[in-house]
């Protein structure tokens, strides 16, 4: 099957952050995201979530130079102060010209 | 004194909450879905809001007035002297402080409705606008915390605005305003319709409230650990500032007019800190405050405190100063 060449851009955020996460996407340049709850522990503990302890997974597929916009972006609002982790990767996209 | 503590700590409600703390402890795997949590709480709050709002229809304005100004008052005291207290005598930075402030400016609804049912079991029925000041408590502390802490930090995570919005809307707010007036408008024929589902005195209220204790105590448990992280300032501040806050609370209630029932719940707003609205409020806004500092104290320190020897207290004091 004809697949294109894409980046995944995967968020796990405290769930407060949902929300302006899913806008920040949107301005850079994402055209969806998915998001899924989460469990886990890291090394920043404490959630101010109701009820408390759980994650936000945040998924998004995009191109290169918009996963790189979006990394930027986490990097610099959420990192310094927030459980926030942002990773990459290349995935084999079906009907991938839809996230260009 | 011995006596009603007995009695409160008796209670389901209290008992319920131990239960809770213990499986944590014990590392039981029990909590409660998080989908039940919330739809419990949700329960709870519509309840209050519903049958606030059928009993304020009797209720004339005169009567609420005094009252409702001293909630208000309340609700601009508390978050100062928590702030004040916890920057010059606690040495917490700016936006520690004014977190931890923010959560104990505003008022934790269990904590309202556990005082509602206690003073009702002693006999002493609390004024039916009790909810209404409930709503009146929740927003401002949080606020002023927040802007203190946002002036003195000169930088905020995102705009108060933002943040006004977010808590106005939130569920405790929707539920409880929206509650009232649904219950003020419908009429006391349609409130006994469905009176013996949202009756705060009837069996289905009391028997959700055990429910949603408990899980508070796994909750609660859940942040024990934390303590040594809190530090010995924090767990002093978590039970002698509701102390302060709930005799002030107990003192200008009956000043303005309210009975020993409402003057004890009014006491026990006061000493309440918010653990639902607050957080994710004060974590948007004030990102350098360690959420570890004000979810201990609130929920690990004074939550507890208030359920199981605060509210009997707050209920001496009113008797107290009201010489009955």
């Amino acid at each position: 099957m004809h697949t294109v060449s894409l980046k995944l851009v995967t968020i796990v955020a405290e769930p407060v952050l949902e929300e302006q996460i899913a806008d920040a996407l949107r301005g850079l340049g994402a055209t969806g995201h998915s998001v899924t709850e989460a469990r886990g522990a890291g090394s920043r503990g404490m959630r101010a979530s109701d009820p408390p302890g759980e994650s936000v997974r945040i998924e998004t597929v995009v191109s290169a130079a918009v996963a790189d916009r979006i990394l930027a972006y986490v990097a610099e609002h959420y990192f310094p102060h927030y459980a926030v982790i942002a990773y990459v990767a290349t995935v084999e996209v079906v009907r991938g010209e839809k996230y260009v | 004194m011995g006596e009603i503590m007995r009695q409160n700590i008796l209670s389901p409600i209290a008992l319920a909450f131990a239960l809770g703390v213990f499986a944590k402890l014990m590392r039981s795997e029990f909590q409660l879905p998080k989908d039940i949590y919330v739809g419990i709480s949700i329960y709870l709050l519509l309840a209050l809001g519903l049958h606030g709002g059928a009993e304020l229809a009797h209720a004339s304005i005169g009567t609420i007035l005094w009252p409702a100004l001293v909630t208000v008052l309340l609700g601009l005291i508390t978050p100062v002297s928590s702030y004040l207290v916890l920057r010059r005598i606690g040495r917490f930075g700016v936006q520690d402080a004014a977190g931890i402030a923010a959560h104990y400016g505003s008022v934790s609804a269990v904590t309202f409705i556990a005082a509602q049912q206690f003073v009702r079991a002693m006999g002493a029925d609390p004024e039916a606008f009790m909810p209404t000041l409930l709503t009146l408590l929740e927003s401002p502390g949080i606020h002023l915390a927040l802007a203190i802490g946002v002036i003195q930090a000169g930088a905020g995570g995102r705009p108060l605005r933002d943040t006004l919005h977010e808590v106005l809307t939130g569920r405790t707010m929707v539920l409880l305003i929206g509650g009232l007036l649904v219950g003020y408008a419908m009429g006391d024929k349609n409130w006994q319709g469905i009176a013996p589902f949202f009756d705060t005195q009837g069996s289905a209220f009391k028997g959700a409230l055990v429910i949603f204790l408990l899980e508070m105590g796994v909750v609660a448990g859940a942040r024990l650990a934390d303590l040594r992280k809190a530090g010995p300032f924090l767990l002093a501040f978590g039970t002698i500032m509701p102390l302060v806050h709930g005799s002030l609370g107990a003192a200008l209630g009956s000043v303005a007019g309210l009975g020993v029932g409402g003057a004890t719940v009014l006491a026990a707003m006061a000493a309440s800190a918010s653990y639902i609205a607050a957080p994710p409020a004060v974590r948007m806004t004030l990102p350098e405050a360690n959420p570890t500092y004000y979810l201990t104290a609130a929920l690990a320190i004074t939550f507890p405190f208030n359920i199981l020897v605060g509210i009997p207290i707050y209920y001496e004091i009113a008797l107290l100063i009201q010489g009955s």
